[in-house]
């Protein structure tokens, strides 16, 4: 997943942006009111951008499901904006992580880190609640609750 | 109850002849607010300026007058400032508005120095008191929220990178507006320097404390209003902000920023709700308040004072310009952005007027009145045409700066 930066616009709500694969940039902006607007930025000015489709807050979840995006991820987003000093994180496990073939027990992450693992995702696929003997591959997403010093623990020792 | 039953009596018994002239004034102002409201979004410019236009040419020394429903319009007009700056501080969460003080000072002061220094500047140049000058320095200070929301919009710019910067000085002059308010409305009072002094304060602790409670707690009072029928909510968030407007103005501290703060305290889905409920009675007061705003001024005043007008919107636009140009450039947006963050700045709107009216009762009133009703006009027009035309200004200044420079680097 690329990197995706955020911006509030005051009055009017939250621009997501990111860099697409093609190095283009797009941009969604969440209105206050739900509606979402999908915007391309212009390669002449880097600074502009223009609207592609504005979605009302049902189509947003129709083309979603098309594009095949749980809805979970969002709200486990919404959650995170709302708590303080209380983060969740999707940390991918590198190849050449030393935990890539390791247990989730074997790692000891909570005790070393202070951040728990709440889920995996492996091939996009959730695995809520993963157990002690839960072997890590290389490419799974860690999806962790901490503060942010504890996140970036797990990040670091995850070899990210 | 009496006056209730009377009316009443009135309407069912088809009425006096006094009734029915108010009836006739009211409706045919209303229906000429409607169309040039009409016009105005076909247009595709806010209808202030229209409004200012028509009061100017129906008010004292224009066409016609109106007389029979002047107290009745007179407190619309009242109503329509509390729902107005009830609106105006709606329109960002606390969340925001947080953001805005932590991230915004450095542009916002600039903001503060750069256009209230044209207009205080300007009020002194013409012999007015400093008060007068303070007042004409918030007129050139504030931005339209309204006009620049509606033109971000419109042009498909709010992904544009400069428009965060663009929207954080508008929370940022929100905020100010919170403390400079109730700060002129304290000198208006006047009295002798130490009770101005002891007012100034007070007013200033009210705020500070209420703003406190209101980031702080504001969510209580949205959860206790929210929930209901739209009627109730409705009734419900009307009757508070008249409640608090009176309560401040009990206080001397002004009615409007009472409102202002009320807005400022709700949050959330309450906020939203609140909105889109009261946005419809705000179009129809806050109409009828910038028509009498324009009643009261003398066209021949105007004239007198258009050259001063003209003068003060070109030098607070390249203070605006100066200002977007700087704000944008913190976030390293290009020079093309930059210009369409200054420009997209200049237009002043509601806020002016609300000030300007505020100061009606002082000695220089009339003209501050007069210049402010030409200032908005001038800036809520060419403003938007500025931003509209900003990258082919940019484009020309820069053509030109090229060509200039090419006997000196020969290619």
């Amino acid at each position: 997943m690329s990197e995706v930066r955020e911006t509030k616009l005051p009055g009017v709500g939250v621009r997501h942006e990111f860099t697409n694969a093609e190095g283009s940039d797009l941009a969604v902006i969440v209105h206050h009111d739900g509606r979402r607007e999908i915007l391309a930025y212009s390669s002449d000015d880097p600074d502009v951008c223009s609207t592609l489709v504005t979605l009302s807050e049902s189509d947003t979840q129709t083309l979603a499901e098309i594009l095949g995006v749980s809805h979970v991820v969002e709200t486990v987003a919404e959650i995170r904006q709302d708590i303080d000093d209380l983060a969740i994180e999707w940390v991918e496990v590198p190849a050449h992580s030393e935990f890539s073939a390791a247990s989730i027990g074997a790692g000891e992450f909570r005790t070393r880190t202070g951040a728990s693992i709440v889920a995996i995702l492996r091939d996009h696929k959730p695995v809520p609640s993963p157990e002690a003997d839960f072997v890590l591959e290389a490419g799974d997403i860690v999806v962790a609750v901490g503060d942010p010093n504890s996140l970036s623990a797990l990040r670091s020792i995850l070899g990210q | 109850m009496n006056i209730e039953a009377a009316s009443l009596t009135a309407v069912f018994a088809a009425g006096s002849a006094e009734t029915a002239a108010a009836f006739i004034e009211v409706g045919a102002i209303v229906l000429g607010l409607g169309l040039l409201s009409r016009v105005a979004s076909r247009l595709g410019v806010t209808a202030v300026p229209l409004y200012l236009i028509a009061g100017l040419a129906f008010g004292d020394g224009g066409l016609v007058s109106i007389d029979v429903s002047e107290d009745f319009v007179a407190l619309a007009a009242e109503i329509g400032v509390l729902l107005l700056l009830f609106t105006l501080g709606l329109e960002y969460t606390d969340e925001e508005l947080r953001n805005g003080l932590r991230t915004g000072i450095a542009p916002g002061v600039l903001d503060m120095v750069l256009n209230a220094g044209v207009g205080l500047g300007i009020g002194l140049a013409l012999g007015w008191s400093f008060l007068g000058a303070l007042l004409l320095a918030g007129v050139t200070w504030v931005s339209s929220s309204g006009v620049i929301s509606k033109v971000l919009a419109d042009f498909d710019r709010l992904g544009n990178r400069e428009t965060p910067a663009v929207l954080n000085l508008l929370v940022f002059e929100d905020l100010a507006m919170a403390v400079y308010l109730p700060v002129v409305a304290a000198l208006i009072i006047g009295g002798t320097l130490l009770e101005t002094v002891s007012s100034v304060g007070v007013a200033l602790c009210v705020v500070g404390l209420i703003l406190f409670v209101v980031l702080r707690y504001g969510v209580h009072l949205s959860r206790g209003l929210d929930g209901g029928t739209d009627e109730s909510m409705l009734l419900a968030v009307f009757g508070v902000v008249l409640l608090v407007a009176g309560g401040a103005q009990l206080f001397d501290v002004s009615g409007a920023i009472g409102a202002f703060l009320v807005g400022l305290a709700l949050s959330g889905p309450t906020e939203e709700r609140a909105l889109r409920l009261i946005g419809p009675l705000r179009d129809l007061f806050a109409a009828t308040f910038f028509l009498f705003f324009s009643f009261q001024i003398n066209p021949a005043d105007l004239v007198d004072i258009a050259g001063w007008a003209v003068l003060l919107a070109l030098l607070s636009a390249a203070a605006k310009v100066a200002t977007g140009w700087f704000a944008a450039g913190r976030r390293g947006v290009s020079s093309r952005g930059r210009a369409r963050a200054g420009t997209v700045l200049i237009a002043h709107g509601e806020f002016s007027i609300v000030i300007a009216a505020l100061g009606a009762g002082i000695d220089e009133g009339t003209e501050l009145g007069a210049l402010a009703a030409a200032y908005v006009l001038l800036t809520a027009i060419f403003g938007p045409l500025a931003a509209r035309f900003s990258d082919q200004i940019v484009a020309r200044v820069s053509s030109t700066g090229r060509l200039k420079s090419q006997p000196r680097t020969p290619v």
